[in-house]
């Protein structure tokens, strides 16, 4: 037996690639979810790391809103393009179109719930048996307690008492037909040592991650982008303020956070004195108590 | 900086979560909103203060029977370390749940109450830290508050620990004095025990070592995973991936491939775009061989002069998760890290009551229900003894009628 331990990024990067490679040894037809955030691009880099120099054995999949911000659309496009590998990207408009989802109506009108319909679309449409997400156990209390190989009924429901026991490093991804697993390799990981891997390997971002000046109004207490996704009016006044984002999701329901904050280590050094968690910028969470338990037994990641 | 994994073993009833919220409120690790959220909560102590255990609890039903169902994990951090705590349930109906979170840990927290002292729960928690053998364990006497902060009731409970512990296999026990509640001993030296010598819980939990298997004798390298770009530039590239469970692997080194038995040399050893002449435990490398020789998932790359041991015939430790009992007349499915093969239990040897620690006779294993047994697997397994090298002495069952896991391996001697 030796001291020498691991830093905690390189275990934390070595468990994920780990995580990674298990998938595409355990299954036929994996994919990745690629949202544009900072987890699922620390993703990405985790399976070139995993991977390279061969070709990523699962597509990218992103499941388009349409009320997306520009800048991570660009950023998903050209990142796709440096890879050369695959994307497919499922649209929220097609299945609003299909008539299988209803867009809401009013003033907090969001398409958030509606992707999940769009989503195991996609997964039936291309028979993904395997899912990789970027979710993180430190983000919401629900998530604290789902496996790293989380397994999903036809549905694409998560049933938290039907959870498999996950013993050492061994994950059993065995499934029945129709059942699929969503994959969580940064499990592990904090808000902070996601930012701290991304300094570490130098990684880019969207530019919204980063203190940028924008129209905004104040929805709820909080921040948001002044867009023709909100459904604003007279009551609504924008104003113009220097903020960031904390994390990437619809401009209808992510809130910004005034900063200064345009390098990494300034992030960093905001995040680690941040006094509100990540995900309280998230309105979507805000519903209930449970909000994100229920969103998950709803097949959501 | 690194990474200490630990669980808690207790119940609610012994300040469990409590503890856990009193660690992470403590450190500093409850962020505003979350601390609102908890604040317009209805649960409060009895003197109007926050109820830590809240932040523990994440689903439904256990917020609102007020009890852990399922292993929570949390996470904080200092300057020192990271820590990741899985937050077990302590009750016996989710035993299984408490080795699942004892599994990957270096360090077992169990509260005792001191109030009650050492009881039958104490007892079940220390055996299965003894059986999954974790490396560390600290025992927390929680509401010393409760019992006026008495020096001799400390001594009392420690000495009792003491003599149950000696039927035990425990490596490093430390007891340190707590009130979870009122946050003595927790992250601060409590004021209110100065016969207390030792260390808060956090300065132990920050500076206790943390080992990691690198002993040459258990270089092992399970394949997930082989790497073949078939570019025009990359023809010849033929790389085995994998995480190194045990021990270190070095440029050159003779190694042999198992279950076929072939062996090379180390040609190249990747991490990413670097090439390390060595690469040890924990490390998630892609190693390339001299000789062009059959290797897929499922394999296992060791030293070829300390191979491990071979054998179809088992003889483990065997804790069962499934509700529906271990049936000896169906095969079950085995996975030995990569590897998958198809097994059945050839004998019950006992079981362990573990509430008494006696071995018991039986013809049947339930729920929860941990002995020994003989397994024989269809193909042969190349594993260590989980007592020398846990990470190749661990393995899991699964039920192939419902992909459910219902069954964890601890490998203990062979059987010839």
């Amino acid at each position: 037996m030796s001291k020498y331990n691991l830093d905690y990024l390189d275990e934390l990067e070595a468990e994920a690639i780990h995580i990674l490679r298990e998938v595409a040894g355990q299954f036929e037809k994996p994919a990745l979810l690629f949202s544009g955030g900072k987890d699922s691009i620390t993703l990405v880099r985790l399976a070139e790391k995993a991977f390279r120099p061969g070709k990523f054995p699962f597509p990218l999949v992103h499941i388009d809103t349409g009320h997306n911000f520009q800048e991570t659309i660009d950023y998903r496009d050209e990142m796709v393009e440096r890879l050369g590998e695959k994307l497919i990207v499922g649209y929220v408009q097609e299945s609003i179109d299909n008539g299988k989802v209803i867009e809401q109506k009013g003033k907090n009108a969001s398409r958030n719930a509606l992707q999940t319909v769009t989503l195991l679309d996609t997964i039936a449409q291309h028979g993904f048996d395997a899912c990789i997400g970027g979710a993180r156990r430190d983000e919401e209390k629900a998530r604290a307690k789902e496996r790293i190989f989380s397994v999903r009924d036809e549905f694409g429901q998560w049933d938290p008492k039907r959870q498999r026991p996950e013993l050492w490093n061994i994950y059993n991804g065995r499934i029945h037909k129709g059942e699929n697993v969503r994959v969580f390799p940064i499990s592990n990981w904090t808000e902070l040592d996601v930012w701290n891997y991304i300094r570490r390997e130098k990684m880019s971002l969207p530019s919204i991650y980063f203190a940028h000046n924008r129209d905004c109004i104040t929805r709820n207490g909080q921040l948001m982008a002044a867009s023709p996704f909100l459904n604003m009016d007279e009551a609504d006044v924008v104003t113009h303020r220097k903020v960031r984002f904390r994390t990437v999701g619809d401009m209808s329901c992510t809130a910004a956070v005034e900063s200064d904050a345009d390098q990494i280590d300034d992030i960093i050094e905001e995040i680690s004195a941040s006094k509100i968690s990540e995900r309280g910028a998230r309105l979507d969470d805000k519903v209930s108590e449970a909000a994100m338990e229920d969103r998950k037994k709803g097949g959501y990641f | 900086m690194n990474i200490l994994k630990f669980f808690t073993a207790g119940s609610v009833d012994d300040g469990k979560s409590t503890l856990i919220g009193r660690l992470l409120y403590d450190t500093g690790s409850i962020l505003a909103d979350q601390l609102e959220a908890l604040q317009q909560s209805n649960r409060k102590n009895d003197d109007g203060t926050i109820d830590l255990a809240i932040l523990t609890d994440g689903l439904r039903a256990e917020r609102e029977q007020g009890i852990t169902i399922d292993v929570a994990y949390k996470y904080f951090q200092t300057e020192k370390r990271k820590f990741i705590i899985a937050d077990t349930p302590g009750h016996i109906q989710y035993t299984r749940n408490m080795v699942t979170g004892a599994s990957t840990a270096n360090l077992a927290i169990i509260l005792v109450d001191a109030r009650n002292g050492v009881v039958e729960q104490t007892i079940r928690h220390s055996y299965l830290v003894s059986l999954l053998g974790v490396s560390h364990v600290v025992i927390c006497i929680n509401k010393m508050d409760m019992e006026g902060y008495s020096e001799e009731v400390f001594n009392t409970i420690t000495e009792n620990y003491k003599k149950m512990a000696a039927k035990l296999n425990l490596q490093d026990i430390t007891f340190i004095p707590v009130s979870a509640l009122k946050g003595d001993n927790i992250v601060h030296t409590s004021e209110n025990m100065p016969w207390y010598k030792g260390t808060s819980l956090l300065d132990f939990l920050e500076t206790v070592e943390v080992t990691v298997n690198q002993d040459l004798h258990y270089a092992r390298m399970p394949v997930q995973w082989v790497i073949r770009p078939q570019t025009e530039a990359l023809h010849d590239y033929r790389g085995y991936a994998g995480r190194i469970l045990s021990g270190a692997f070095k440029v050159n080194d003779k190694v042999t491939v198992l279950p076929s038995g072939n062996s090379s040399v180390i040609d190249r050893i990747e991490i990413f775009e670097q090439t390390p002449q060595e690469a040890t435990a924990g490390q998630s490398v892609t190693l390339h061989l001299k000789d062009n020789i059959d290797i897929s998932r499922g394999d296992v790359l060791v030293n070829s002069s300390y191979l491990p041991q071979r054998s179809q015939l088992i003889e483990a430790d065997l804790c069962w998760m499934d509700n529906k009992p271990m049936d000896d007349s169906i095969t079950y499915f085995l996975q030995h890290n990569s590897k998958l093969t198809k097994c059945k239990i050839r004998e019950i040897l006992h079981k362990v009551n573990i509430n008494t620690l006696e071995k018991e006779e039986t013809h049947e294993f339930k729920l929860n229900d941990i002995g020994r047994v003989v397994i024989k697997t269809a193909d042969e397994l190349a594993f260590d003894l989980y007592t020398e090298n846990k990470a190749n002495g661990s393995a899991i069952l699964i039920d192939g009628r419902t992909n459910l896991t219902v069954g964890a391996l601890m490998f203990r001697a062979i059987v010839e």
